[in-house]
């Protein structure tokens, strides 16, 4: 399987801190891949890696021939102003950002299309709400509604199913099932094992450093989720020395 | 005789019309920039911006004496300096950018206030804190206005970006490199109404018919584009019954102006559509669905 994303002995990070420290490996195309790892991992900072919201300290992301704007990239929903007055529909349509750009109008054929993503995740009737009058999973409906008509190769999804109720979360995977079967290369932050377990063919497991990946099964051992948590506590430490350190010299 | 209380005033005398028409261009460009302001929290930056300019205006003031492009550019230069220099103390110190922003513009007031009182006179003071629509010339109206134009003209080709970066800035950044330009643009914006509305309302008062007429609009519509249509309107209401108000009772223009619009304001806090306290208190039976 050819790869679609190389990651080159990758470290991202924030101020010089590293988030995710040495990654190298493929993610071949047309890949399920989950994401996971505890809090403070690295898991978004990989994605907005990927997505080229955030420049690697060292190393590189390669994407295989892809443009960054060919990426379907869903935010976590906390990144969101939900207070901003924009329609549902208009939410939606910035997925076509790719061939509307500042200036296009969206002509019948667009506006058809957006109310069938809208209608693909469930929302149905709700086009002319406020975003702000949704409840957290219509949200998220709404976020994949957006990732349809980007219509991308690669897929990049940070935490979709957080707090979302059983029914919402099965619709939502059943559209991630849909890419995959399409042939797209699918990245999915999750911290739900079980979800993994049954729905992801690969897992990553990441604690800074990568503990494991590979097949799911291989990858989620008791041993290697151990190792995980003790690999970040072992990161915050060091983390804290450093600040030590400055402020001795400060002194 | 209504109608001569109205009308008047406009048709007797060109600096009542000339300031008809500042006020409108003011309208037409701070309604909209102060619906964005508001959206993106930064109403008090507006008011932060405002002082921030004065002492590049008084600096022209002293070079030039009350010369609209001297005090125009310097007004630019005073602003962006600030809003530059408090960006990079705050990012490069452990200061957070509001107490840095906050710093920086109680400096350039005492500045400006200090630089004026050095030539001028306390008539000089006075224009420049509360400025004086009705002493435009035909020369500050055009700047009004061709402000107003360029204001409109940005904001249409910057609009999309800047909505999205609003809502949703980390989509935006994976699909397009327009949102930092857009931003850094509408802050130019934001310090070209200023000026504008610095000739005409002064200092203290400029900011007052961007984030009023934002505010407003707030409580009657739910989505972006009634909403600055609203702002647009309501400040082009509260300039002209400001102006009416002033004429027939000789309360200053600025202040006028200022006081309308924050009776709208009041008006629709307590009867508002969206949220406001009367709604609030007797809320209409809920719905089935």
């Amino acid at each position: 399987m050819a790869p679609q994303l190389q990651f080159r002995n990758v470290t991202l990070g924030y101020d010089r801190h590293p988030a995710v420290h040495h990654l190298s490996g493929d993610v071949g195309a047309g890949a399920l891949l989950a994401v996971i790892g505890p809090n403070g991992a690295g898991k978004s900072t990989l994605l907005r890696g990927i997505a080229g919201i955030l420049k690697p300290l060292s190393g590189a992301i390669d994407l295989c021939g892809l443009d960054h704007r060919d990426i379907a990239y869903l935010p976590q929903i906390a990144e969101i102003d939900r207070s901003f007055p924009i329609s549902a529909f208009d939410f939606v349509s910035t997925g076509l950002w790719r061939s509307t750009g500042l200036f296009g109008g969206l002509d019948l054929k667009a506006r058809g299309r957006i109310v069938a993503a809208i209608a693909a995740v469930g929302l149905n009737g709700f086009e002319n709400r406020p975003i702000g009058t949704l409840s957290g999973g219509q949200m998220q409906r709404l976020l994949f509604a957006r990732v349809l008509l980007q219509d991308a190769r690669l897929i990049v999804l940070d935490e979709p199913l957080n707090a979302i109720d059983a029914k919402t979360s099965k619709d939502l995977l059943a559209l991630i099932e849909r890419w995959h079967g399409e042939g797209r290369t699918v990245l999915v932050a999750l911290h739900d094992l079980d979800m993994v377990r049954t729905n992801f063919p690969d897992t990553l497991l990441l604690a800074r450093g990568p503990v494991a990946w590979g097949p799911t099964k291989e990858a989620l051992t008791a041993e290697n989720l151990m190792v995980a948590m003790r690999m970040c506590e072992a990161f915050d430490d060091h983390a804290a020395a450093c600040a030590d350190d400055v402020a001795t010299r400060a002194a | 005789m209504l109608a001569d209380a109205l009308l008047a005033p406009f048709a007797d005398f060109a600096f009542m019309r000339r300031a008809l028409a500042a006020v409108i261009a003011l309208s037409l460009g701070g309604g909209p920039i102060g619906v964005f302001l508001m959206l993106r929290r930064m109403s008090l930056v507006g008011d932060a911006m405002a002082h921030a300019i004065l002492p590049g205006a008084a600096i022209g003031f002293l070079l030039s004496g009350l010369n609209l492009f001297a005090m125009t550019t310097g007004g630019l230069i005073a602003g962006f300096a600030v809003a530059i220099l408090s960006g990079v103390v705050a990012r490069s110190t452990g200061l957070k950018e509001d107490a840095s922003l906050a710093s920086f513009y109680l400096t350039s007031l005492a500045l400006g206030v200090t630089i004026v009182s050095i030539k001028g006179t306390n008539v000089d003071l006075l224009h420049v804190l509360f400025g004086n629509i009705l002493a435009l010339d035909d020369q500050t109206l055009l700047l009004v206005a061709i402000n107003a134009t360029i204001t409109l003209v940005v904001l249409a080709v910057i609009y999309r970006p800047l909505v999205i970066e609003s809502v949703d800035p980390l989509f935006l950044r994976t699909v397009s490199r327009a949102g930092a330009p857009a931003h850094l643009l509408f802050l130019v914006l934001i310090v070209v109404n200023l000026v504008s509305g610095f000739q005409a309302l002064g200092t203290l008062l400029s900011v007052g018919l961007m984030i009023l007429p934002a505010s407003i609009a707030r409580f009657w519509s739910r989505d972006i584009t009634p909403m600055i249509c609203i702002a647009a309107a309501s400040a082009i209401v509260s300039g002209y019954v400001g102006l009416v108000v002033s004429f027939q009772t000789r309360i200053p223009s600025g202040p006028a102006i200022i006081l309308v619009a924050a009776t709208l304001y009041g008006f629709s806090v307590l009867f508002g559509r969206n949220g406001g306290v009367v709604r609030q208190l007797f809320p209409a039976p809920h719905l089935e669905a």
